[in-house]
């Protein structure tokens, strides 16, 4: 009854005003503002500034002078950078593919019923919530070569000592491990919502069938969680580009240069060497690199949303 | 049927031991953490190592608070995470609750690219601005960066929970002659609540977490734990006792909410997540 009241009344102050008539709807704008204010000052302006800062050449305390696109030219022509973006693709997909496989096999593992369900998975998820510096240097003490506990564990099944984050060649893999414990339980949080909707009528026939445990994986449940799959490749493969806590507290991208990524070669160029014109066309491309990296993913997760609603 | 029966049993007690070997990564490291940091450093320097040692090192964490500024350093994480998360919560959420209101696509696209952007990329220029305005030395400095943390995590959880919540209470008020803020305040503020704890503590771990501003930022005085923990390994030569007690200090107020919360971080996670993309 109000509204038939109200409505009109609406209308017709707002054609006095000379506006068109419309809904009378709430105005939201006041209840944004303020964020749009902070995220314009925090978020939106220092994207401005660093565009702005990447066609200039500026060491700091030196003189600013604006030198076009000559720090991306120079970005384009420097090894190290390249080598950077080789180490982080490396490190990238194998702190995708690690997680992604152990998770989904905590995840059907959890979505099973038994004692002390709830109790574990909160443990199985600590690591993920915990402090990654911290973590970072607990691993350092285990990792190191003569004094730590991995290799003590190793020779207890045979195998060797090994070098870990200390020898160029298994310092990435060594990192992965880390970057692996830490967030494998985010995949099964995420595949664990996924296997909550599944039906159970399709496991039952396929039981009557003879089908075996892996075909009902293969051929049922694998389909069904394959959106939630790439979520987590999505959001897996944005979280390991941008790494940077455990990389920095671990290595500082040593041995050498070894585990030097683009973001830990960005952090050096801007805050060791304080090449503040050169650092911001790092930043530049790697938010591209990201932004370009998360609309593929996102295509690709578009078209496996389709085709798995054709198949249906 | 009998049969059946210990065949269920049998299955979810190998269920249970098949889990206990998945988590058994995450036990070891808590325990060997734990251990570390209650030894001396001639039982640390042992081999074979030593779990559980003969004489137990309270003194470590004495050693961390003694020598290393810790309750400082305790102290200005506190007010960091505390300063950024409740401004992020005043302005976040409604935001959020606007944004879903609006159903505003275009400024939630850019509470998604804050997300994903690169913690660093804001540094330069934020550095710059606060050597300009001569605020680094305070804890300013951190407590502005720190919502490029929180303002997104807050924003983006309240619009998914916002969207969820029914809209048909909030316009049964309007019509009833409650103005915008009166609808929020007495009508939606309260029904989201659940969603507000979720965004307060999501904030809370991710700006205490936190390390890369605080290593460019933060000076003597106004590290935050995270920078003060690192820090420790520049010293002359680290002893590995304290430096396992330190880092299980700047990590225990974390684990404990996440014991305690782990419903409210489970479903933040994965909504953010099934939203997030």
């Amino acid at each position: 009854m109000a509204s038939v009241t109200i409505e009109p009344t609406a209308a017709r102050d707002l054609a006095a005003k000379g506006g068109k008539p419309q809904r009378l709807a709430p105005n939201y704008w006041p209840f944004v503002m303020p964020a749009l204010v902070v995220i314009g000052a925090v978020i939106v302006f220092p994207w401005v500034f660093t565009l702005w800062m990447s066609v200039n050449s500026w060491t700091l305390g030196q003189e600013q002078t604006f030198t076009g696109l000559d720090n991306y030219i120079r970005l384009a022509g420097d090894m190290r950078f390249w080598e950077s973006m080789w180490h982080t693709l490396v490190y990238t997909a194998l702190s995708v593919i690690a997680p992604l496989i152990l998770g989904t096999l905590a995840a059907l593992i959890f979505d099973g019923e038994f004692p002390l369900r709830g109790f574990l998975r909160g443990v199985f998820v600590m690591p993920m919530m915990a402090t990654p510096v911290a973590i970072a240097l607990v691993w350092t003490m285990m990792f190191h070569p003569q004094l730590g506990v991995l290799n003590y564990l190793l020779s207890l099944i045979g195998i060797g000592a090994q070098e870990w984050i200390y020898n160029q060649s298994t310092v990435i893999p060594a990192l992965v491990l880390v970057e692996t414990w830490q967030w494998t339980p985010l995949i099964m949080l995420i595949v664990l919502g996924g296997l909550a909707a599944v039906p159970r009528e399709p496991y039952e026939s396929a039981e009557i069938d003879g089908a075996n445990a892996w075909q009902k994986f293969r051929y049922l449940t694998l389909p069904m969680i394959a959106p939630f799959l790439m979520i987590g490749v999505i959001i897996r493969s944005i979280d390991a580009v941008k790494s940077f806590d455990i990389i920095y507290a671990m290595t500082q991208g040593g041995p050498g240069t070894a585990s030097e990524t683009i973001n830990i070669y960005l952090y050096n160029t801007a805050f060791s060497y304080y090449d503040i014109g050169y650092g911001s066309a790092m930043a530049v491309v790697f938010f591209f690199v990201i932004i370009a990296l998360s609309f593929v993913l996102m295509m690709v997760r578009a078209r496996t949303n389709w085709s798995d609603m054709e198949e249906r | 049927m009998i049969p059946k029966m210990t065949h269920r049993m049998w299955n979810r007690l190998g269920l249970f031991f098949v889990a206990l070997v998945m988590i058994s990564p995450v036990i070891l490291f808590f325990v060997w953490m734990i251990s570390l940091s209650l030894k001396y450093e001639i039982d640390n320097g042992a081999y074979p190592p030593i779990l559980i040692p003969e004489n137990i090192a309270w003194s470590n964490y004495a050693k961390v608070f003694e020598e290393n500024n810790f309750l400082l350093y305790f102290w200005n994480s506190i007010l960091v995470t505390g300063a950024a998360t409740i401004l992020a919560l005043v302005i976040g959420v409604p935001a959020g609750y606007g944004i879903a209101r609006l159903k505003a696509e275009k400024a939630a696209m850019v509470i998604m690219i804050a997300r994903m952007t690169p913690g660093l990329s804001f540094l330069i220029p934020l550095f710059l601005l606060f050597q300009w305005m001569n605020l680094l030395g305070t804890l300013w400095p951190q407590i502005i960066i720190h919502l490029v943390v929180t303002v997104p995590i807050v924003v983006w959880i309240m619009i998914g929970y916002f969207e969820t919540t029914p809209k048909e209470l909030e316009e049964a008020a309007s019509i009833d002659g409650a103005t915008s803020w009166q609808v929020f305040r007495l009508v939606a503020l309260p029904i989201a609540k659940p969603g507000i704890v979720v965004a307060f503590i999501l904030a809370v771990i991710f700006s205490w977490n936190n390390f890369v501003f605080g290593i460019v930022l933060a000076s003597r005085e106004t590290r935050t734990l995270p920078v003060a923990v690192y820090n420790m390994l520049s010293f002359e030569q680290v002893s590995w006792g304290p430096l396992a007690a330190a880092a299980l200090i700047v990590t225990l107020p974390v684990l404990v909410l996440t014991m305690f919360a782990q419903k409210q971080i489970v479903a933040g996670l994965t909504a953010g997540a099934v939203k997030g993309g």
